[in-house]
């Protein structure tokens, strides 16, 4: 302060320092008021979802591991048991224990275990949901990319149909088709696809914006169509990244097909939400242990394909 | 056109081998995953049994339910008493309400009734001897004076005769039922009935002025309670609509989802700073938390909502839970790469100047990794709101629930409709609001 005043020149200092502490004490404000407003709606929801809740927050806090001592089995050995149907020695009637009763036999004595049988079918549901969003979403991609498209009401359009498709919610086309379909996997089939060509269409058209446009003038140069520019102008760029994208959503659509099975669809998590609503332990723990390293697994094959195709890099994880 | 002579095919291709001469799994490579996919697919129609399914399949309800989304029907019952009157009755809970006079029903001098079920094209006339069915230009009179109903005349294509009774369908607009002692008619409105006021409520069936009338200054309909606030309870607690319990559980949709994603969040953001390796130097505790991050994920927003609908009772509670758990892994990752991928320059620069380790974080790190992590924990918490549907229809909270209800009864499409459109628009709002904020944040514009 003392050299500002007594040297002209620096007045001008002095002005910049007075300006950059009020843009402080303003972004300090905006800051502290966002805050405040974020505590408000913090609290006001949290006390909303208590009020609303069937038990509350601090008296059930108490028995929050309640359920896992109802869940954790007395035996260990029945979790293997169950996982793989052999008989339990603990078997007194009832569903709790009866392991041996849902076996798929293939040939003679030999057969896939009941819960296998329905990760099978769940994973069946992921992939097959995905390879057909794949095919209609990359045909979608191209109509929607700016720089291949040139009608806009073409790209207005696609664009508005994937949004559609990624906002409505999958249970009810889930709901929908068992109406019509009876129940079972198909109508979860049906809502992940749907659901999947406008979240795949999104992230594809965006990747088909970007591309090196050289090739395709020089496609355009020898008088191309739009198809041939297409197909080998566009396409060579943007498959390494098209399936990349295409086995993130696999490992996505593995968890969704497992939570759609659980609201009818069949599938393992038909079966998950059973287990647990029956309070049966070496089955949930078993279907749990399962679905917990078919995922991993999933999700480490599809990280390791992914890095070979293009190498490391950061992908959102979208829904 | 110029033509390539041989000794310059030669030429060319002896200059780029690589483009002539590929190893066998570059040249067919792509046809074989594409074989291999195609006949994946095969296997999956049969895995799904895809065409014994679909050859059973009710394709007929598609039409059906898709126009009860949009419409809904009134039942009249015609019956004919043994002295000759007919008697008209409306099942319960009637969208006409309890005293419905139709203007499309006519009471004709001589004791018949005429329903009109489009305008003047499709008519029913019902009498003591006979039932005329008016439609696609010609009437056909159906006979129920003896034991079985009887089509006078040939027998139209849109007409179906059973044992005891004929059945006319009259596309959308609806069908009629004739057998000897009484006539079912179904007749289809576009629109959704008693949207605003149900059959129970004083204003209903009233038009819009009277409406407007009774509540600026009107009467007290109740003594206790001014004209306003009840019409405003009659529109809250309509019991067809239930558009109070349908927003209640909306917003608890969306309460779940910003209280798991926040909580996540806060959650996430310390732990991910011990979990990238470029800060927390310690690979093993890297490691062990980066797997714990991949545990909450794949574990599983359903499972953890199952297990803490069992822990805390249905409702917001236990979905907020499971979306904090599944978020706190996926933000937890996003933010540790996050951290990863910044520029540690600012940082060596702050550390050269003997700055404290928090100083370093806070000027060196913070700068750079808010904008991220507040983007992506925006596009988390739009993402939830849309996905914390379905954990809603495992009970834990929600529209979800309301939505399988509906849906499950098979007869509610016109509400199943209705919860649609406020989640289209919920989704809509949040997908704009979280895209402007973020390319504010990031200092990019909107597309």
């Amino acid at each position: 302060m003392t050299v500002a005043d007594t040297q002209p020149h620096m007045q001008s200092t002095g002005d910049i320092r007075t300006a950059w502490e009020r843009m402080v004490a303003r972004r300090r404000f905006y800051t502290i008021l966002g805050l405040v407003i974020l505590i408000a709606a913090f609290v006001s929801s949290v006390r909303f979802a208590d009020e609303s809740n069937a038990g509350h927050f601090f008296d059930r806090l108490p028995h929050l591991f309640d359920f896992l001592s109802w869940l954790i089995p007395k035996d260990w050995n029945d979790v293997w048991r169950a996982l793989f149907d052999i008989a339990s020695v603990n078997d007194k009637g009832g569903e709790e224990f009866n392991f041996d009763k849902g076996r798929v036999y293939i040939s003679g004595a030999f057969y896939i275990p009941e819960y296998f049988e329905l990760m099978i079918v769940t994973i069946n549901v992921a992939l097959i949901s995905t390879i057909v969003a794949f095919v209609f979403a990359v045909p979608l991609s191209f109509f929607a990319a700016r720089n291949l498209t040139s009608s806009w009401p073409l790209r207005v359009f696609t664009k508005r149909l994937m949004e559609f498709l990624r906002a409505f919610p999958e249970i009810v086309i889930a709901g929908l088709f068992s109406a019509i379909l009876s129940i079972g996997p198909v109508a979860a089939i049906i809502a992940i696809t749907l659901h999947t060509i406008g979240a795949l269409g999104k992230l594809f058209y965006e990747v088909a914006e970007n591309i090196d446009m050289k090739p395709h003038e020089g496609m355009k140069a020898v008088g191309a169509n739009w198809w041939e520019r297409v197909r080998f102008a566009a396409l060579p760029q943007v498959l390494p990244n098209f399936t990349s994208y295409a086995l993130l959503r696999l490992e996505i659509n593995v968890r969704a097909s497992t939570i759609i099975g659980a609201v009818g669809g069949g599938g393992i998590g038909e079966e998950l939400k059973l287990s647990i609503s029956r309070g049966f332990g070496a089955k949930t723990m078993a279907l749990v242990l399962l679905l917990f390293v078919t995922i991993v697994a999933v999700d480490q094959f599809s990280a390791w394909l992914r890095r070979r195709l293009v190498g490391e890099h950061a992908f959102l994880l979208q829904h | 056109m110029t033509v390539i002579d041989a000794n310059r095919m030669n030429e060319i291709e002896a200059r780029y081998p690589e483009y002539f001469h590929r190893s066998f799994r570059q040249r067919f490579g792509g046809l074989m995953i594409l074989i291999a996919t195609l006949l994946y697919s095969l296997y999956a129609v049969w895995f799904f049994d895809l065409p014994k399914l679909f050859a059973e399949a009710h394709w007929e309800r598609v039409g059906i339910y898709l126009s009860q989304w949009v419409s809904y029907d009134v039942q009249p019952e015609f019956r004919i008493e043994d002295d000759g009157s007919i008697d008209i009755r409306y099942p319960r809970f009637s969208p006409l309400g309890d005293n419905p006079h139709p203007d499309w029903l006519v009471n004709n001098p001589d004791g018949s009734i005429t329903v009109s079920i489009s305008g003047t094209s499709r008519t029913v006339t019902v009498s003591k001897s006979q039932t005329i069915v008016t439609a696609h230009g010609i009437s056909v009179p159906v006979d129920v004076s003896s034991g079985a109903p009887k089509v006078v005349g040939p027998v139209p294509g849109w007409m179906t005769v059973y044992d005891d009774n004929v059945l006319a369908d009259l596309g959308f607009a609806g069908n009629v039922s004739i057998s000897v002692d009484r006539v079912k008619i179904r007749k289809r409105f576009i629109g959704w009935a008693n949207f605003i006021f149900d059959t129970q409520s004083s204003f209903f069936d009233k038009p819009v002025g009277e409406v407007v009338g009774l509540i600026v200054s009107g009467p007290r309909i109740k003594p206790d309670q001014s004209n306003l606030s009840l019409a405003f309870d009659d529109i809250w607690n309509n019991s067809e609509w239930q558009h109070g319990d349908v927003w209640t559980k909306l917003f608890q949709t969306i309460v779940m989802a910003f209280l798991g994603t926040l909580l996540g969040s806060l959650t996430a953001f310390p732990l991910a700073f011990l979990a990238a390796r470029n800060i927390t130097p310690n690979r093993l505790l890297n490691q062990i938390l980066k797997r714990f991050f991949d545990f909450l994920r794949s574990v599983d927003m359903l499972i953890w909502a199952l297990f803490l609908t069992r822990a805390f009772g249905p409702g917001p509670l236990a979905g907020s839970g499971a979306i904090f758990l599944t978020e706190t892994g996926t933000l937890g990752k996003l933010y540790s790469e996050g951290l990863e991928n910044i520029d540690n320059k600012p940082r060596e620069g702050i550390k050269s100047t003997g700055a404290q380790p928090v100083l370093v974080q806070r000027y060196g790190i913070m700068p750079q990794i808010v904008p991220v992590i507040v983007s992506q924990t925006l596009y988390q918490w739009e993402s939830n709101v849309r996905g914390a549907t379905i954990i809603g229809a495992v009970g834990a909270g929600g529209i979800g629930l309301k939505l399988w209800e509906a849906m499950r009864t098979n007869a509610n499409w016109e509400n199943v409709a209705y919860m649609v459109i406020l989640i289209l628009i919920v989704v809509f709002l949040f997908d704009a609001a979280s895209n402007a904020l973020r390319h504010r944040l990031m200092g990019t514009k909107t597309h």
